[in-house]
Parts: C-alpha cells; sequence; structure tokens
C-alpha cells in the first residue's frame, strides 16, 4: 500500500478538465490529483455529475475532443505524461497498459461479431497475433473469466449472453493484452445485485491473478468497502477526501464523506433500532458558476462563514490521509 | 432427447442449440417472407435466363428476314418478330443482359459514393459534413432527366471516342445513373453513422485501442448495412427504369443493341398491328422491378436495424 507514494503507476497531478457548453465552460473535474500504485486498488466514489467518469476517461483521452479540453495538469503513466502524447501512441497504451470497463455490459458488445472473434481481435491488433493465436487467447481469457465451456461460447453472439455474463466478457476483452491498470467505470451498476458481487468478486480475482493495478470508480459506498485499498472521495470536480479504506470508513472526516457512509443500508442497525437511512439533502452544485468557497457548503450541515469565504485545501490529517474541509 | 439420461446431463445446452449470427436470423427472417423469396426464384430464374439464355436459344439477335416481319408468336418465334424479322427471344435475352447489368452496376455505382459521402459526413461532422449535405441536397434538387440528357448528349461521342461504343455508353450510362441515385443512400448512411458513432460498442472498441479506421470498417458499417442493402435491391430496380427510360428516348445505347427499352421504343410505332413486340420488354421490365422491390421489403424486414442493434 505504500508503493502509491514512492512509485505510483498512475499519477495524475492537478487535471483539469473543461468542456465548452451553450451556457459556458464546465469545469467537470477541477484539479483532481490521484495516485495508483502498482497492483493496488483505488476506489473513486461521488455521486452522479461529480466528475469520477471524466476522470478516468481522460487518463486513456476518451473524452470527445472538442467539446472537452484537457486545460492542465499532468497524467503520469510510469513517469511519462499522457496529456501531450497523439492519438497513435495512445492507442498503443490503450488495452496494453491501460484497460477500461464500461458501465453498460449490454450494450458493450458489437452485435454482429461473436465474442470470440471482438477479444481476438483486440489481441490481433494490440499485440499483432495472428488469426489463430489471438483466437486461441480469447478462449483462454473466456475461461479465465469463467464463463462455463469457452471454446464453445466463444463462436457465441453477444444477443446469447446475459447481462453478467456480457460483462465478464468485456472484463476479459479488457485484460486480453495484460493491462497493467485496469479502470473499471461502474462495472456493476447495471446488474442485479448477485450478480454485482460475482463480478466484483471476478475483478478481485483478476487482480490478485494478473497483478495489475485496478481504479474502480463507483457511487456504492458497499462496493468500495468490499474491493478498495484506498479511497478518493471527489465531490464537485474535485478530490475531498482520500484515505485507506479501514482508515475512512473507522474515521472520515468530510462531512460528504460522512454523509455517505451514513447513506449506506446497514441491515444491522435496521433490526434493532428506529433506523431511518440518511440522505445528503441537495444536488451536486452546477459546474458551470461552481460556488466560491467550499463547494460542498450548501449542503452541509456543520456549515460555517469561513466554509462559504475560501475554498479549504486538501490537507494530510493522518499519515496517508488528506481531507479538503477547515473543520 | 427424452430417453437419454447422462448425455444429455453433461451435454451443456449450448451443444443443442443451433448457433445463430445476425446473418442467419436475417436470412430466417427473410425465408418467412413468402413473396420475397418467390421473387427470389423469379430474379434468380431472370438473371439465368439472361445469362445461359442466349446460349441455348441460338437464334442470331440482328439477322433480318422480311418474309418473317412481325409475326405473332410460333413454334419458331415463340415471342414473335420484329418489323426487321428479327426473333424477339433472342433479342429481349439478350437485351436483358444489358438491362439487368446496367442496373446492378448502376446501383454499385451509387451504393460506393454514398456510402463513401455518407460515412464521412457521419464520422467526421463538422464543416465536412455541412458541406457534404450540402452537395447531397443539390444533387437531390436538380432536375433529373433533363440533366440526364444533356450529359449523354455532351459526352457520349468523348467516350466512345476513348473505349468504343458499346462499352463507352454502358460507361456512361451505368454512371449517370449511379452519379443520380447515390443521395438517398448517403443520407441513410450518414444517420446511421451518427447514430452508431454514439454506441458504447463503438466506444469500448475505441477504448481498447481500435483506431478510426477500425472503428468504421469493422464496427460502423458492419451495423450500418442493413437499411443500405435495403436501399441498394430498389436501386437496381430503379437503375433498370432509368435505363429503360433512356433508351425509350433514344439515348441510351446504339439502335443496334437491344436493351430492353430500346425494344420497347422501336415497338412503339406498332402497338395497332404488332402489340406482343411491347408487350414481351414491357413484361421482362415489370417482372424483375416487381421481384427486386419485393425482395426488397423481404430484406427490410429481415434487416430491421432495430431488431439487429437490440439483440
Amino acid at each position: 500500500m505504500s508503493a502509491s507514494t514512492t512509485d505510483p503507476l498512475l499519477s495524475i497531478r492537478d487535471l483539469r478538465v473543461h468542456f465548452a457548453t451553450d451556457d459556458g465552460m464546465v469545469r467537470a473535474v477541477d484539479g483532481v490529483s490521484i495516485d495508483v500504485g502498482r497492483g493496488e486498488t483505488v476506489c473513486v466514489v461521488g455521486e452522479s455529475g461529480c466528475g469520477k467518469t471524466v476522470t478516468a476517461m481522460t487518463v486513456l483521452k476518451l473524452i470527445a475532443m472538442p467539446p472537452g479540453r484537457i486545460a492542465g495538469g499532468q497524467i503520469l503513466w510510469q513517469g511519462r505524461d499522457l496529456v501531450p502524447l497523439k492519438s497513435d501512441a495512445m492507442r498503443s497504451i490503450r488495452a496494453k497498459e491501460i484497460a477500461i470497463v464500461f458501465q453498460e455490459p449490454m450494450t458493450s458488445l458489437n452485435p454482429v461479431y461473436t465474442v470470440g472473434e471482438q477479444i481476438a481481435e483486440v489481441v490481433r491488433q494490440q499485440e499483432k497475433l495472428g488469426r489463430r493465436a489471438a483466437m486461441d487467447r480469447a478462449i483462454e481469457m473466456l475461461r479465465l473469466v469463467h464463463i462455463p465451456n469457452a471454446q464453445r461460447r466463444a463462436h457465441d453472439y453477444p444477443h446469447q449472453f446475459s447481462g453478467g455474463m456480457r460483462q465478464r466478457v468485456m472484463i476479459a476483452m479488457a485484460l486480453s493484452c495484460n493491462p497493467k491498470l485496469l479502470i473499471a467505470d461502474e462495472p456493476t451498476t447495471a446488474l442485479d445485485v448477485t450478480i454485482q458481487a460475482q463480478i466484483l468478486d471476478l475483478l478481485a480475482e483478476m487482480k490478485e491473478r494478473l497483478g495489475m493495478a485496478v481504479m474502480l470508480i463507483t457511487h456504492a459506498m458497499g462496493v468500495v468497502a468490499e474491493v478498495a485499498q484506498r479511497v478518493v472521495v471527489m465531490y464537485a470536480g474535485k478530490v475531498v477526501e482520500e484515505a485507506p479504506v479501514r482508515e475512512l470508513f473507522a474515521n472520515p472526516r468530510h462531512p460528504y464523506t460522512q454523509g455517505l457512509i451514513r447513506s449506506i443500508p446497514r441491515i444491522d442497525l435496521a433490526a434493532t433500532h428506529h433506523h431511518r437511512l440518511e440522505a445528503i439533502p441537495g444536488t451536486v452544485p452546477s459546474l458551470l458558476n461552481p460556488p466560491v468557497g467550499c463547494r460542498f457548503a450548501a449542503r452541509c450541515r456543520y456549515v460555517t462563514d469561513a466554509c462559504r469565504a475560501a475554498e479549504p485545501p486538501l490537507r494530510e490529517v493522518a499519515p496517508g490521509h488528506k481531507m479538503a474541509c477547515i473543520l | 432427447m427424452a430417453g437419454s439420461t447422462l448425455a444429455s446431463a453433461t451435454a451443456s445446452p449450448a451443444t443443442q442449440r443451433p448457433r445463430v449470427g445476425p446473418w442467419q436470423e436475417a436470412w430466417r427472417r427473410f425465408r418467412k417472407h413468402r413473396l420475397a423469396v418467390v421473387s427470389g426464384v423469379v430474379l434468380l430464374a431472370l438473371i439465368l435466363a439472361v445469362a445461359i439464355g442466349p446460349l441455348l436459344w441460338a437464334m442470331p439477335i440482328d439477322e433480318i428476314d422480311f418474309t418473317a416481319r412481325l409475326q405473332q408468336p410460333s413454334w419458331a418465334h415463340p415471342l414473335g418478330t420484329d418489323d426487321l424479322g428479327q426473333d424477339l427471344l433472342a433479342r429481349i435475352l439478350y437485351g436483358g443482359r444489358i438491362s439487368l447489368a446496367v442496373g446492378f452496376a448502376a446501383m454499385a455505382v451509387a451504393i460506393l459514393v454514398g456510402v463513401l459521402v455518407g460515412s464521412v459526413a457521419g464520422m467526421a461532422g463538422g464543416a465536412m459534413d455541412a458541406a457534404l449535405m450540402w452537395l447531397t441536397d443539390l444533387f437531390l434538387s436538380l432536375p433529373q432527366l433533363p440533366l440526364l440528357l444533356l450529359i449523354i448528349y455532351l459526352f457520349r461521342d468523348t467516350l466512345t471516342g476513348l473505349v468504343g461504343l458499346e462499352v463507352g455508353v454502358f460507361i456512361l450510362i451505368v454512371a449517370v445513373i449511379g452519379g443520380f441515385r447515390w443521395m438517398q443512400v448517403a443520407r441513410l448512411v450518414r444517420a446511421q453513422f451518427l447514430s452508431l458513432r454514439e454506441k458504447e460498442f463503438v466506444e469500448a472498441a475505441r477504448a481498447l485501442g481500435a483506431s478510426r479506421t477500425r472503428l468504421v470498417m469493422r464496427h460502423i458499417l458492419p451495423n450500418a448495412l442493413g437499411p443500405v442493402i435495403v436501399a441498394a435491391s430498389i436501386d437496381v430496380a430503379a437503375a433498370i427504369i432509368a435505363e429503360s427510360t433512356l433508351s425509350f428516348l433514344g439515348l441510351g445505347f446504339p439502335p443496334d443493341v437491344p436493351t430492353w427499352g430500346r425494344l420497347l421504343f422501336d415497338a412503339k410505332d406498332n402497338l395497332d398491328f404488332a402489340p406482343h413486340w411491347a408487350m414481351f420488354p414491357g413484361v421482362a421490365i415489370f417482372l424483375t422491378v416487381l421481384s427486386i422491390n419485393y425482395i426488397g421489403d423481404g430484406l427490410r424486414d429481415a434487416l430491421d436495424p432495430r431488431r439487429i442493434i437490440s439483440a
């Protein structure tokens, strides 16, 4: 876990991503820094619209440019900045070095090819393998992600797979070129709860076997508790808290993090007490004209005048635990 | 299967289920469209007839025999003769070759240009898209027939001088018919591209390192093909009609080349006393166009893009 400080695999530094819209400039990601160490699992949490997906997409430069623009910062991949890279150079990093799995397994596979062909295509293109060798790899990958009858199923089309199986296929495809980092963007959101657990187990197992790092983006604190080593909490385009997972759940410092943790359903409490599930009132502020001062101020129960006056910087409150709140 | 015990218990369900890809599925749906299947057979028969018919019915198409002028159908001349005593069956079989060849070649030109323009516009977006769609609208708003006549009038001699009369006219006719029929295809392809390029599977392929060309060729184009195939089938019919129109106006192939339209043109002055002369080429055009249109209908049902994409 200390690897992150000594030799980060991926180091996002003060990243700023802006989108030009008809109404003005949206600062979707506003000075975000995240480190992912070798073999580490980092969870990025936050509610919808807080910039976590944009951050992830920007790492692989998958955001549409224009209207999007990397307005500042660095994305250091093993020490090399990805921001100035041309699209050709970027392409050779995708799948081979950094792979990504999306939220929507139902539509993330091309309906006109068999799943085997689709995995093989990625392998052939990224590793310049022959047709046969690529297909063999595809079958091997399907087997690795526990698709029963992989040999045969490789020749089936996506519509013949269930949602959970398709997500397994997506994971197999993402891992087919042995990436060092897997970015999983809400990989379980579209799946039902039992399948969610299976996919999370699969991710953990793959990480164990292949020794890659995982950057998991989610809005579910339950998922975080299950898989993360380190957690980055994002709010309105900024990092508000960052800590090892135990520390974060035991000692959440930022009011937003506290709110997120309180909004996890607790079966033990519900049974014994009259426990109402808490919600954080309000919504994420518009990133078109973000408020001066702390962006969480409007929703914070501890808000003071000082909060609205100046933006609290991210500061270290305990070893490895940073947060951006004046309290 | 009910009687088997161990074998069926260990065999996976995948072993029994037939493997259905999107194209097999489309073929299955096409077969359900009975009229389309019948039309397919008719069209195939027509194509076979014009392809090998002239070999079997070895009557010369241009042998003039005034003793056999304007004969009604008989055993010697199953479809009768024209005013020069030429055998109509032979002329229709030979003419069919040209009419069908023009139809398919012009369709190919239209589809090629249409797919190219549509995919560039749909993929590039911005100013390129605007310019190409402006061009498409321009072509759509041109009065086609007068322009066709003008172009053929202007270029026939130059082109025939270069590659010979028949080939020259063939190229010219295919080019002008195809050149005026790509616009619908371009719009169709552009619309498909605009929606397909935002699909998650395209994004996923890009995220895993697919280049732009590969995205277009492997992921977007195959998914956009369904409606294009439907449009193509209808284009064949339209091109055959267009060729007939040109020939009927005397601007197609030279008079001694008997295309179906040319036969109609020659027959029109004799409709009163030799109706068979006009009727048989007319029936040939009618049957071809009708069966192609029904095939198009069947393909439309079979290749409904919504069913393929959501599958």
